[in-house]
């Protein structure tokens, strides 16, 4: 194994978190996101589909879903940046026997919205949601989705039958959407009692009915919490929005190569704004034309932009899977991506440009970004500037580690004996 | 004879970083001498089997030198002294 090396981290910092088929890293910057400290790898050989950021009610809280192909897969967390992270004896996400069902990946986690601090969401394959009220402590089985009459009709993709995105509405904590391949979009109005699906002209081009109630194989689905009744969603085949809260969708794919995908992300402060990452086709699902595009509507979807300054547009045949990108909360905002060849390319100024953060990473399937601390200005006079250049975003080397910093690891470590590192 | 389980390198933060661990027998069945190893080291259960009790896919458990897979699973008989090992499956991508 190999040790992992840690990231300080201080407010301000802005956190790109990095799952892979085998590990985790954490990528920590200052807001001007010119230098990457690296951290990881955490869950070595382990796949780590989800992680999430919880920075309400004063925590500083990872979370990471480590899946074993041996083992299983739990829920893990770190209070400390990934010094170390929790191993529960007992699976903390697992079905109830009578459910007869046995968990096989944690493919989401996502915190509440503020005004319900202590309550995070988990989807999970087979297509499930769990609920925490105590800030994760311990997990249930929601019910009301789970005794849903269509569950046993829900068929598994590519990636299993999963259960991988959850939208919580930051103004009505009982208001949710969660999305399932294959089974389309689901709502509730009512905590996760009752689910309605939400999938009315969503296309399904691989069921001989092409607009089923259910049984869409729906990649992603974003909202801005400015406007969580506008929703933004990737179908297998499809780009859509929805402006009723998910009751009827529109085709919007206007002007992308493709309307295959998995990826896309909210732009954090322009609810109009939305980043995909076209793919070929369900048949080859690759970059289009092996050209490393991103794209960006910044009108709701009525047209949209290839964003290619910095990113390679030849022999790209690189994939983007569907948590493998997202945004942080700075003006301009970061956004960042990973690829299935252990890539991380980042753009600090909106998609504008890009530059590689990191490389020689495993596959990565998840990128979540936070920010520590809430926002800081960005270094001005001479960092700014130097901010501006394209290479200066690469993550530095790992210098080597100081003793006292060692000392510290190793204070941390035996202040938690239930904690471990990773 | 007390019973002898040998536990796998992922596993042993949940036995005390013991790689054999010894447990007074008295078990009959594979299954009941591995509730027996969880009763002690209670973090093995959740590793080796699934919420539903069946050994997760890709662990091999072994009695000697047979797998308990092609000689009755959980109910396999064991006797006192017997060793059990608890192997990750040569699986990985």
């Amino acid at each position: 194994m190999i040790k992992p090396h840690h990231v300080s981290v201080k407010d301000g910092d802005v956190l790109v978190l990095v799952g892979t088929m085998k590990g985790a890293f954490l990528l920590r910057s200052n807001a001007a996101r010119s230098r990457w400290d690296v951290g990881g790898p955490y869950f070595q050989g382990q796949s780590v589909y989800a992680l999430a950021y919880d920075g309400r009610a004063g925590r500083r809280r990872l979370l990471a879903g480590p899946g074993s192909m041996h083992f299983g897969a739990v829920l893990s967390t770190s209070d400390d940046f990934g010094r170390t992270w929790t191993n529960p004896e007992q699976a903390n996400v697992k079905f109830p026997e009578d459910a007869g069902l046995s968990l096989k990946n944690i493919w989401q986690i996502m915190p509440a919205a503020a005004g319900d601090p202590n309550t995070l969401y988990c989807g999970v394959e087979p297509a499930s949601l769990f609920v925490s009220h105590d800030a994760g402590s311990s997990w249930e089985l929601v019910r009301g989705l789970h005794d849903h009459p269509h569950r046993t009709k829900w068929q598994p993709g590519g990636g299993g039958l999963c259960l991988h995105t959850i939208v919580p509405d930051p103004q009505n904590p009982e208001r949710l959407m969660i999305a399932i391949s294959t089974g389309g979009v689901y709502g509730s109005e009512d905590g996760g009692r009752t689910w309605r699906p939400r999938n009315h002209g969503v296309r399904a081009d691989f069921l001989p009915e092409k607009n089923p109630e259910f049984g869409q194989c729906v990649h992603k689905v974003v909202a801005h919490p400015s406007n969580p009744r506008r929703l933004f969603l990737q179908n297998h085949w499809g780009l859509y929005r929805s402006d009723n809260g998910g009751e009827s969708w529109q085709d919007i794919a206007n002007g992308v190569p493709s309307d295959f995908g998995f990826a896309m992300t909210m732009h954090p402060h322009d609810p109009d704004c939305v980043y995909i990452a076209p793919l070929d086709s369900d048949m080859f699902r690759v970059m289009p034309e092996g050209r490393l595009r991103i794209y960006r509507t910044r009108d709701g979807g009525e047209s949209w932009e290839a964003l290619t300054r910095g990113l390679p547009q030849k022999g790209a045949y690189e994939t983007v899977v569907r948590d493998a990108m997202d945004a942080d909360d700075l003006n301009p905002a970061g956004v960042y991506f990973g690829t299935r060849r252990g890539e991380v390319w980042g753009s600090r100024d909106g998609g504008a440009s890009w530059s590689t953060v990191i490389s020689g990473l495993p596959p990565v399937v998840c990128v979540k970004t936070c920010l520590i601390g809430g926002a800081r200005p960005a270094p001005r006079g001479r960092k700014a500037a130097a901010a501006k250049k394209p290479r200066a975003m690469a993550a530095k080397k790992a210098a080597p580690r100081k003793a006292a910093k060692k000392k510290s690891v190793r204070k941390a470590a035996k202040k938690s004996t239930s904690r471990r590192r990773r | 004879m007390p019973l002898k389980f040998f536990i796998p390198g992922p596993l042993r933060e949940f036995t005390n970083g013991a790689r054999l661990v010894t447990i007074a027998s008295g078990a009959s069945t594979a299954g009941e001498a591995l509730e027996r190893l969880w009763a002690e080291h209670p973090g093995v259960r959740d590793r080796v089997l699934t919420e539903q009790g069946e050994v997760r896919q890709h662990v091999n458990v072994f009695v000697g030198v047979e797998s308990i897979r092609f000689t009755g699973g959980l109910d396999t008989p064991v006797r006192d002294g017997d060793e059990i090992s608890i192997v990750p499956a040569v699986s990985g991508g």
